[in-house]
């Protein structure tokens, strides 16, 4: 019970940095899987890479009525699909998962497993009138560009995705894809740091940002008796345009880590919930308790599961989630590994003995 | 042939707002050294490189001047961890969420400009693009920190790095108009061993995105006989119209306007002939939007010509240019600057 907590070194940053640099919009997972892959297999007792593509490791335990616990932390991201060849480089996309298309203008792209750069670009503001400034531009106006003579190395059906580089910002991080990048950096750590009185199933899943596709059938094969989603929420701590107080925060960068009541799709287990608020006041980490409102994660697949699965998620706060940029704090990483590690050394089969 | 990507990468990763070159002259300016026999620095910014001619003095001089500043933002407030921000030069908010910058605050800090949630914004904005007022820069470090470090006034520059296009193409901010600061380097390297009759300046000017001051200046400063602003123009590109539009690689464009001297047009288009240079006429009915506004009104004023690099998405983190353009320009260039001799002025004619 007193196993060392895992730290956040530069290994792990090192490790988060190839992980956001991978691009694997949902349905291309694979230069994600790779890395997973590469970084479970050492430390896992089976290692299953079932038909979606998600990665299913387990961990076993020593003991008798071993409880089987499920962590789940999706390795796709939101990005763009071409549909459409224009020739000469220039190709129509469509948008995977939830993206603003006030986002995508004027950005750097990264186009297809060889990562072949290309541009989503606009008209110049000089050709423009002050009327036309104030319309978003929709994805009919919207290209992406990989330059004259290029249309060769890349093609319909690739996907792009941003071409934003990892960067250290102090005590922050600034990379694209945190979400869910993160989850799924402190999940191979906990994988690395299993406890060992149960089950440990992990699964890497797919498809997450268009529809918890992957969780379910995840869910399904692992059949947990419960779990834990690992992710990335978003962080609306800004200030409000006219200086009153912001009551939609969702939740706060530097809080520690988030935990969910209920989303737009799973009511948390409240003893999930309990136990966890206990672990980190006995350990001494800070939390915060995400507002409670829309968005949904991995659990709302899970949770529904065979005779269902008691489920709470837990997300490092994200600033601008699902953008070309978002930020995060180091600490944040820190206290969610550091909470999930001590809730998994805590955890006992009483916990569903408790009548929910 | 692309021996210049390397350079023009390096001064697109420098920062020279409009006003405040210091950065990008002091690049500029390690290249040019070593092209010409003097480097002056003019009292608005402006970096004045000289190569001077054989014909006896006073001798007459031909201005190749493109700007060096770069569109950009400024900070205006602070609001805990974030700040505000004001446009330096022509910007579109809407290329602005999601970018991005360098804010240099006592020291250079990187940051994002970042679009509030809808939350947070006017009724009026929700969906729709946000006005620049409303966008907000966070640099990842704390209020009291970010308070510190950074003032109203400090400069924001853009820091997408630059992207090598295959097919010898770029992408990135500030090509306009560091890439015709390369091709006028490129001139000045085609140059080299070969003495010109005439004196040849070589300017980077200054401020051309906001006040032109720097080149009205540099005109009046070196009094030259003839004048060529070097500056990108509209690349054919997705969205915007093509009869306003050049094709990127296909060559650059020469003006045509009141802005241009008819007769150094028709010399720049023979030459460019016979130099087997694809050009297109880029027709300027009024203002031709480049230093050459204001070169041909200097002083007692000056026969002036525009040489076009077509550049697509200007003023955005994205612009892209082709490199072959590039090299076209300044071999053009060089050739002129070699063609002249002392009769030349006697032939220049404003009418047929």
């Amino acid at each position: 019970m007193n196993a060392a907590t895992p730290k956040i070194t530069t290994d792990q940053i090192r490790l988060l940095e190839r992980l956001t640099n991978a691009c694997a919009v949902s349905g291309d997972e694979g230069e994600v899987r790779s890395i997973v892959l590469e970084q479970v297999r050492p430390h896992a007792d089976e290692v299953k890479i079932d038909a979606l593509g998600n990665v299913l490791v387990t961990h076993h335990g020593k003991g008798e009525n071993r409880l089987r616990v499920m962590l789940a932390a999706h390795m796709d991201e939101v990005g763009l699909m071409l549909t459409n060849d224009e020739e000469d480089g220039i190709f129509r996309f469509d948008t995977v998962g939830g993206l603003d298309l006030r986002q995508l203008v004027g950005k750097a792209m990264l186009v297809g497993g060889e990562h072949i750069p290309g541009v989503i670009g606009a008209r110049p503001i000089h050709l423009s009138t002050p009327e036309e400034r104030k319309q978003t531009l929709t994805l009919d106006t919207l290209r992406i560009d990989v330059g004259p003579g290029n249309s060769a190395k890349v093609k319909v059906g690739d996907r792009a995705t941003f071409a934003t580089p990892f960067k250290r910002l102090g005590s922050s991080l600034q990379a694209k894809a945190f979400d869910d990048r993160l989850g799924v950096a402190t999940l191979i750590e906990l994988v690395k740091n299993p406890p060992d009185h149960l089950d440990l199933l992990a699964a890497f899943t797919v498809q997450e940002e268009v529809g918890l596709r992957g969780a379910r059938v995840a869910a399904y094969t692992l059949d947990p008796h419960l779990a834990f989603a690992l992710d990335c929420t978003p962080a609306n701590d800004l200030p409000a345009w006219d200086g009153s107080e912001n009551e939609q925060y969702n939740t706060r960068l530097g809080a520690g880590p988030a935990l969910y009541i209920a989303d737009g799709s799973t009511i948390s287990d409240p003893r999930l919930v309990r136990f966890l608020m206990q672990t980190a006041q006995t350990a001494g980490i800070p939390y915060q308790v995400r507002q409670p409102g829309g968005g949904g994660t991995d659990a709302g697949a899970i949770h529904k599961q065979r005779q269902g699965v008691p489920s709470v998620s837990i997300s490092v706060p994200g600033r601008y989630l699902h953008t070309a940029v978002s930020l995060v704090r180091l600490a944040d990483w820190q206290n969610s590994l550091a909470l999930l590690h001590a809730a998994l050394q805590a955890l006992t089969p009483e916990i569903l003995a408790a009548e929910r | 042939m692309t021996d210049l990507l390397p350079f023009l990468k390096t001064l697109i990763s420098a920062p020279g707002l409009s006003g405040h070159e210091a950065a990008i002259r002091e690049l500029i300016a390690a290249e040019w050294v070593l092209l010409c026999d003097e480097l002056t620095t003019s009292r608005l910014g402006s970096l004045h490189a000289v190569r001077r001619g054989t014909l006896p003095e006073p001798r007459p001089s031909l201005l190749l001047a493109a700007h060096m500043d770069s569109i950009g933002m400024m900070v205006t407030s602070r609001v805990g961890e974030f700040l505000h921000i004001t446009k330096v030069g022509g910007i579109d908010p809407r290329v602005l969420p999601g970018q991005l910058v360098t804010v240099h605050g006592r020291k250079a800090l990187p940051g994002v400009i970042v679009q509030p949630p809808d939350s947070l914004l006017p009724a009026e904005y929700q969906n729709g693009p946000l006005p620049l007022e409303h966008l907000l820069v966070d640099t990842g470090l704390p209020a009291a920190e970010l308070g510190r470090l950074v003032r109203p006034g400090d400069l924001v520059s853009f820091a997408q790095p630059p992207l090598t296009i295959a097919g010898d193409n770029l992408a990135g901010h500030s090509l306009d108009n560091r890439a015709s600061v390369a091709a006028l380097t490129h001139c000045l390297r085609e140059l080299r061993g070969r003495p010109t009759a005439w004196d040849v300046w070589a300017a980077a000017t200054a401020q051309e995105e906001e006040t032109l001051g720097g080149a009205l200046t540099s005109a009046y400063h070196l009094g030259p006989t003839l004048a060529i602003a070097i500056d990108v123009t509209f690349g054919a590109s997705p969205g915007s119209p093509s009869h306003k539009t050049f094709p990127i690689g296909k060559g650059p464009t020469l003006g045509w306007g009141p802005n241009i001297h008819p007769g150094l047009h028709k010399t720049l288009k023979a030459l460019a002939e016979r130099l087997e240079i694809p050009t297109k006429l880029e027709a300027m009915p009024r203002h031709s939007g480049t230093d050459a506004f204001h070169l041909q009104i200097a002083a007692q004023g000056i026969p002036t010509m525009v040489v076009g690099i077509p550049l697509r998405y200007m003023h955005t983190p994205v612009e892209m240019i082709s490199m072959k353009d590039l090299t076209r320009v300044g071999r053009l260039l060089a050739e002129f600057a070699a063609s002249l001799d002392e009769n030349f002025m006697d032939g220049l004619k404003l009418d047929e």
